[in-house]
């Protein structure tokens, strides 16, 4: 299963530490995503695997071997930069077909693979374009072929999309998606937007001050965040504190003047937290105020004032009639859309 | 410009406004004229005038100064030897200043700033002081500069660098290094940092990076640089002056004989105006060249 092992992979410069014991295992053909905030450590981690830096320690396996002991230039890694790193002296054709030149394949095996990486990335018919002649996703998309024709055991993606706009960007994910899944090539990407990381990736590895808070499906990050920060990092969150009554039988949780039987093995003062679209409106519930309300074409984005503070909840645009602002309201969810920290600690 | 000229109001707006321009562009047009154009056209009519050992300039308009430059050899070989010297200096200093542009590139901070303080420093000599200082080190045959390499088995038998094109061509090389360093560091400045690292992960060795990736993206600054360094060198005066003496001589300094030792003001000019106007030449043309082969590097 485990095809590129990275294994307590630590980065000091003098004495930051970038990246803290760095542990992850990812098997073949997946499609990991490194998210999180400038400056958590995620492409430092992703220079460590291109071989651009060396770890202070730790080591990293592909396929068993020791890809450490491995110079840059041998790893057979595809990378795509932020910037693209085009070389803007070679047309397209020239720029993806570099790869294979240094891999001395045959000119008319090279001409027919720079041919198909281009025309998988829907670029035919560009090959004689110069990379400054092209959009930004033009140049994108010359640089996913760029990295792909050398057939790479690990495609690792360095931020691809963030200087793309909004709409091309998501039409970048979907095709990006759709490449990887046909070539099955393994993928590492860092993103700082949770919602592409979501959108493309196997399994998240949530980072933040070099180290990994949490790693899991988009699902389980974000359903069940392990940490406070992951929790507010992916999407929007709710949190306020509630109590364990054990007065009651059975022992109820209890937040203002909405309630719920107590999970086992909770007590005293606890933090609760949901997202916004688990929230609905009731007959009964945690009583509020709705202080304003938002139209988001596809959704309402509602700001109550509450018992226990500010809470945001969103629900969809589904013709239902929807409460006006300065309405009193009872907001309630289901036990199994929140989750229960201890209150106070950091996780 | 034209954008801001094209919002006024369309009434009485041209007159007025090219008026304005025109009396804006006033103060540096007449320095630009007094200064410029009118000596170049004074210095082109001179080339026309007549001399004569006892009766001086004489304002006509002959051919005579053209057609003894066209004709007598020595001319051909002075003005032979100064685009010589100047492409030998330009290729020294493009073949010493492409590397080291680039090593600087690459130092850290505090080396950075202190290693191009060294590599302007022949700016920042006066160019008599520089010169004499190589003049010491050339010095004949117990000059430093041989004994050094004699010393290190790297010549036999000393070489003459004094009054010599050999002479020459080192001190240029010297005086001219900061150019071409800075206009090859601009170009490398303007390399995405990334660039290196894709084309090491796409299979290239270090060298392969910097001939395939690195040497085509920095070409158009080492050519500016390059015609920085040839037309500098080329009227350069001071440093053929003092290392050439007075028998080696170039075009700036024939010119120079004849303006003050011979007194043949017209001749002199002629030989003035067609270092002008070859320089200009090779200028424009090779920078035309540039322009049109690295046509995707200026977008």
């Amino acid at each position: 299963m485990s095809f590129l092992e990275l294994d307590h992979v630590g980065k000091h410069f003098g004495p930051t530490v970038a990246v803290d014991a760095f542990s992850l295992t990812v098997g073949k053909g997946e499609f990991i995503s490194f998210l999180g905030p400038s400056g958590c450590g995620k492409t430092t981690t992703l220079q460590m695997i291109a071989g651009f830096l060396d770890p202070s320690h730790g080591a990293i396996r592909l396929e068993g071997r020791d890809l450490l002991a491995v110079p840059p230039s041998r790893r057979g890694l595809g990378i795509v930069f932020q910037s693209y790193a085009l070389f803007p002296h070679m047309t397209a054709a020239e720029n993806v077909s570099f790869g294979l030149e240094m891999r001395r394949v045959s000119r008319t095996e090279r001409e027919a693979r720079v041919r198909a990486a281009l025309a998988m990335v829907g670029l035919a018919g560009y090959e004689d374009r110069h990379p400054r002649r092209m959009s930004g996703g033009q140049q994108q998309r010359v640089a996913l072929a760029r990295a792909l024709v050398i057939r790479p055991s690990v495609l690792l993606l360095d931020e691809p999309l963030s200087n793309l706009d909004a709409r091309l960007r998501e039409d970048m994910q979907i095709e990006l998606r759709q490449i990887q899944r046909n070539l099955g090539t393994t993928t590492i990407l860092v993103t700082h937007d949770q919602i592409e990381a979501m959108s493309l990736s196997d399994r998240i590895v949530v980072m933040s001050k070099g180290r990994i808070e949490q790693i899991g499906t988009p699902q389980e990050v974000y359903e069940r965040p392990a940490s406070a920060f992951v929790a507010q990092f992916l999407g929007k969150t709710n949190e306020f504190a509630a109590t364990v009554d054990r007065t009651s039988s059975p022992a109820r949780l209890v937040a203002g003047s909405w309630s719920a039987s107590a999970p086992a093995g909770v007590s005293g003062t606890v933090t609760i937290s949901v997202r916004p679209e688990r929230i609905g409106f009731g007959e009964s519930g945690l009583s509020g105020r709705i202080a304003s309300r938002i139209f988001q074409g596809n959704q309402w984005l509602f700001q109550c004032e509450t018992e226990c503070g500010p809470v945001i909840v969103i629900r969809p645009n589904n013709g239902q009639p929807q409460p006006a602002q300065g309405e009193p309201v009872h907001l309630a969810w289901l036990a199994q859309d929140m989750s229960l920290r201890a209150a106070g600690g950091a996780s | 410009m034209s954008a801001a000229i094209d919002s006024l109001p369309a009434s009485a707006a041209p007159s007025r406004e090219t008026r304005a321009a025109w009396a804006l562009a006033l103060p540096a047009l007449m320095l630009f004229t007094g200064v410029v154009v009118i000596p170049l056209a004074m210095t082109v009519m001179l080339s026309f005038h007549d001399w004569g050992q006892y009766k001086g300039i004489e304002p006509v308009f002959i051919l005579k100064n053209w057609r003894e430059i066209a004709s007598d050899p020595y001319y051909a070989e002075m003005f032979s030897r100064t685009f010589r010297v100047a492409a030998l200096a330009t290729l020294i200093t493009a073949v010493l200043g492409v590397p080291e542009a680039y090593i600087l590139n690459r130092m850290n901070s505090p080396w950075k700033g202190f290693f191009l303080l060294v590599i302007l420093g022949p700016l920042l000599i006066s160019v008599v002081a520089r010169t004499l200082g190589w003049a010491l080190l050339f010095g004949g045959n117990n000059g430093l500069a041989n004994k050094l390499m004699m010393s290190l088995g790297l010549i036999a038998s000393p070489i003459r660098f004094m009054f010599t094109e050999t002479g020459m061509v080192v001190a240029l090389a010297h005086a001219m290094m900061p150019f071409m360093v800075l206009a090859v560091w601009t170009a490398l400045q303007r390399i995405d940092p990334q660039i290196e690292n894709a084309a090491t992960s796409l299979g290239a060795s270090p060298f392969t990076v910097v001939r395939r990736i690195i040497l085509p993206q920095i070409m158009p600054g080492v050519l500016s640089g390059a015609i920085i360094v040839f037309s500098l060198s080329a009227s350069a005066f001071a440093t053929p002056a003092i290392i050439g003496g007075r028998r080696l001589k170039v075009a700036s300094t024939l010119a120079y004989d004849e303006f003050l030792n011979t007194l043949n003001w017209p001749l002199g000019a002629a030989v003035a105006v067609l270092l002008l106007a070859a320089l200009v030449l090779i200028v424009v043309g090779s920078n035309a060249l540039i322009e049109r082969r690295y046509a995707e590097l200026f977008r």
